[in-house]
């Protein structure tokens, strides 16, 4: 079976002139050119809050411009420069034109099948009709969804609940949505941020082949490996301003890289100082037991970062909400300083100085209509108020953490989902840290933000461990827990199976642990 | 920034509209009986309302306040004629069936919010049954018919709401009081903070160290006490309550909290948007009883309009804020 339509190779198919967008007062794009060849996959590059979504809502019609015009080769063409010019473009005539973009974030309903969800606006109809209704074809529906499933080699069934689904399944049903409707220009923004390599590397074959067959896929990512793997151009785009449109073979990754921050860029990963004390615990969880697991006992030391690494659904989160009392745990025995410490509720995990940074922020982290300054306060209101709110403490506070996180927000009226996922990161960290806890445990800090942003993320961990905090990492990014971790723990379905330590730390090693090939055993 | 601004101000530029229409449409409007009728007869519906400002804040609905109104009323009535048999001071008899007033307000306010938190049972749903509960407890305690104070009691006790200080009837006292203590409870305290988290995400609530169950069960407590300091100053008005007393007022307070500007889906509450909603609900009651132009039976269909024009009008600010 064929993916997408057919286009001979090399055709323009959209054309983007002087692209400007502006939301209120605060602009946002100012005048992109853009050509999207069939046949090519075309990388778009910036750091966070540069525009690429925005840019990729105009290109499929879920933004209007505000200036600029897009022209679009006709469907029944195949001659060059046939393209003609859309006055009028929205998301419906784009999908008829075959322009399909999958969202950064998800469009799918939880309470119905995947199946549903794929043809949700256009089900498929039985022949027969009773009195002129004709009735769902509910058997073929699922027959073409589990088909582009296993396109994607995904073990999801058309009839499972979206809502039983995890992120990354998700965002292979959206992208089984996309092909489903046979794409000639196929957008995606980010959508390797929640998968895993191994998913990613399977999306990545998918890409190559749409390629093959003549269509065109444009590919926003910050992880600037996959762009050298996988793009043959990239337009690079910086505070809403085109850099260029460059031939990825062309660059190197640290050009591209400088090319997107406008600056040189420092090393990636700061230089990790040993921590500040071999012997002196931050804390030690000598027993926590969740579900049927076997329970896992850990020691964290001051100034130590402890990562925890494993494939998605090996139970690092949910080992760790239960530490802090965002789940039951059947026992749990956590020691601080000594003396044992009881917490059933994240309220006490707080006041016993320990917070957890959920990665998923959008959903768990901050409230997306609020604006920042009502964010940033909640965790740590109480040092606002004296029986009443102090709205200036308050205010200061706020200021002071914006400019010491860097947290860069236009409107302070708007709510945060106008920030871009880099400046939320950001916020949830000012917002997590205020209450000045000494052990802070950052699930997944970096996911879906760019470069520029991650490094500043590093480099904050290394102050934090420097003024004595200890800090655990959960991340599914390897070269993250590699380059930044004095010790890795190894999760395996909710289990512990290793903690490794200076020269074991590396990719081959942890892989090693978290696939079960290898197992260490702990005598206590 | 505008925007915020006209959303935040909306109900009163609609108040002061409908307050000029009142003016041009009759001038015994303006008059200072008049004038004090209304705020009285808004006193009730806005007290409730207040209440359920928190309760809808919180993401939650109660029904039930109509109803627990009558319920209290029935209860406050039988309560009072039964001590006015053994205690000889009606002071002191009015005082105690003014505290069990608020002791039976609080615990149906926790009954309510225990069953929407502990047993996670939607909360439409629960307060639909409470709701047909404390209707039907009423009917069955009045035997179908009327609960009447006892004539000695009520001479006391009217004048409670027949009363005033300063020229201002005492409901009205009442009601502005408790509008202040409110907003100071919404805006300026942490317990008003997290109620605005745990209507916006109850997760991310969660997951900012907020106790979410326990916020929503003391919303629920606010409507049960506000329900009863409601309670308190309408049974001296008619010394009376039957299976029809307080019917609508769910409604009623719904209305007054949605004009007012709070958002129904909880996360955004406003208690001087409330008072405003009150306040235009009664005075286009009382303009239609001056103007022969509406006949006064279309007084709900009149508030129907507006309720959806508020709502309209709202959801055309938000567009303005998301674009």
């Amino acid at each position: 079976m064929t993916l997408g339509i057919s286009v001979p190779a090399g055709l323009e198919l959209i054309k983007a002139v002087q692209f400007h967008k502006s939301f209120g007062l605060i602009s946002v794009l100012n005048g992109i050119d853009l050509t999207i060849k069939s046949g090519e996959v075309h990388a778009i590059l910036g750091e966070n809050g540069a525009g690429k979504s925005t840019l990729v809502k105009l290109l499929s019609g879920f933004e209007n411009l505000s200036s600029g015009s897009i022209s679009v080769q006709p469907l029944d063409s195949e001659d060059a420069g046939d393209l003609l010019e859309r006055p009028i473009w929205n998301q419906r005539i784009a999908e008829a034109q075959k322009v399909i973009l999958i969202h950064q974030e998800f469009n799918l309903i939880d309470e119905l099948t995947v199946a549903e969800n794929m043809f949700l606006g256009a089900e498929r109809l039985r022949h027969f009709s009773v009195l002129g209704l004709r009735f769902l074809d509910r058997p073929g529906m699922d027959e073409i969804a589990s088909k582009y499933l296993s396109i994607l080699k995904s073990n999801v069934a058309p009839s499972d609940k979206v809502g039983s689904l995890s992120v990354a399944e998700k965002q292979l049903v959206e992208i089984a949505k996309a092909l489903s409707k046979t794409p000639r220009v196929l957008i995606l923004d980010e959508p390797t941020a929640v998968l895993t390599e191994q998913e990613s590397l399977v999306l990545f074959t998918r890409i190559k082949e749409l390629r093959s067959n003549g269509v065109a896929v444009v590919f926003i990512s910050h992880k600037l490996e996959e762009i050298a793997a996988l793009a043959d151009r990239v337009t690079i785009i910086r505070d809403g301003n085109q850099v260029g449109c460059y031939k990825v073979s062309e660059l190197s990754k640290d050009e591209m890289a400088k090319l997107m921050v406008g600056r040189e860029l420092s090393k990636l990963f700061p230089s990790i100082p040993a921590p500040t004390s071999k012997t002196d615990l931050a804390m030690s969880v000598s027993v926590l037991e969740i579900e049927n697991n076997a329970p896992i006992s850990f020691e964290l030391k001051k100034g130590e970062i402890l990562g925890f690494a494993g494939l998605v659904g090996s139970g690092r989160s949910a080992l760790m909400e239960a530490l802090v009392g965002l789940r039951t745990a059947k026992r749990k025995v956590v020691f601080i300083k000594g003396a044992e410490i009881f917490i059933k509720n994240l309220a006490e995990a707080r006041s016993n100085n320990i917070t957890y940074l959920t990665k998923d922020r959008k959903g768990r982290g901050l409230f997306l209509e609020k604006t920042a300054a009502f964010n940033f306060s909640l965790f740590a209101l109480k040092q606002f108020s004296h029986w009443f709110l102090d709205a200036k403490t308050e205010l200061k506070a706020f200021l002071r953490a914006v400019n010491l996180f860097d947290v860069r927000v236009k409107d302070l009226e708007a709510g945060v989902s106008r920030l871009s996922g880099g400046n939320q990161q950001k916020l949830l960290i000012a917002k997590m840290l205020e209450t000045a806890p000494e052990i802070i445990i950052f699930d997944e800090p970096t996911r879906g933000i760019d470069i520029g942003t991650k490094s500043q993320i590093y480099r904050l961990l290394v102050e934090l461990t420097q003024k004595g905090c200890a800090i655990i990492i959960l991340s599914s990014d390897m070269n993250e827990i590699i380059g930044l971790s004095h010790r890795v723990a190894v999760m395996r379905d909710g289990q512990l199976v290793g903690i490794l330590e200076g020269e074991d730390i590396n990719d081959v090693e942890i892989m090693r642990y978290a696939t079960g090939l290898k197992k260490k055993h702990y005598e206590d | 920034m505008e925007y915020v601004n006209l959303k935040s101000i909306g109900p009163f530029i609609a108040l002061a509209l409908i307050f000029l229409l009142g003016v041009l449409v009759n001038e015994a409007f303006l008059s200072s009986g008049n004038l004090v009728n209304i705020l009285a007869r808004s006193a009730f519906i806005g007290i409730v309302a207040i209440g359920a400002t928190f309760v809808i804040t919180a993401g939650g609905i109660d029904l039930s306040v109509g109803s627990m109104a009558a319920f209290i009323s029935g209860c406050m009535i039988l309560l009072m004629n039964v001590l006015f048999q053994s205690i000889n001071s009606i002071p002191i008899i009015i005082c105690i069936a003014v505290l069990a007033s608020i002791a039976m307000g609080l615990v149906a306010g926790l009954i309510n919010g225990l069953l929407t938190t502990k047993a996670r049972i939607e909360a439409f749903i629960v307060t639909l049954g409470t709701m047909g509960i404390y209707r039907s407890l009423v009917t069955f305690m009045a035997d179908g018919g009327t609960l009447s104070l006892s004539f000695t009691v009520n001479d006391v006790y009217s004048s409670v709401y027949y009363g005033d200080f300063l020229g201002i009837p005492y409901p009205v006292w009442v009601f502005s009081s408790l509008a202040g203590i409110a907003y100071i409870l919404m805006n300026k305290t942490i317990f008003g903070r997290h109620l605005f988290a745990v209507g916006s995400s109850e997760k991310v609530a969660l997951y900012s160290a907020i106790d979410t169950e326990k916020i929503k069960i003391l919303a629920f407590m606010i409507q049960g006490f506000c329900v009863s300091i409601a309670t308190i100053i309408y049974v001296p008005r008619l010394g009376s309550a039957s299976g029809q007393t307080g019917v609508l007022w769910e409604l009623e307070a719904i209305a007054a909290v949605i004009i007012g500007g709070t958002a129904l889906k909880g996360g955004y509450g406003r208690i001087w948007g409330t008072v405003a909603g009150a306040l235009i609900l009664t005075l286009i009651g009382n303009i239609l009883n001056l103007t022969d132009m509406v006949s006064n039976y279309l007084n709900g269909a009149v508030q129907g309009l507006i309720i959806i024009a508020a709502v309209v009008i709202e959801q055309k600010n938000d567009g303005q804020v998301k674009s």
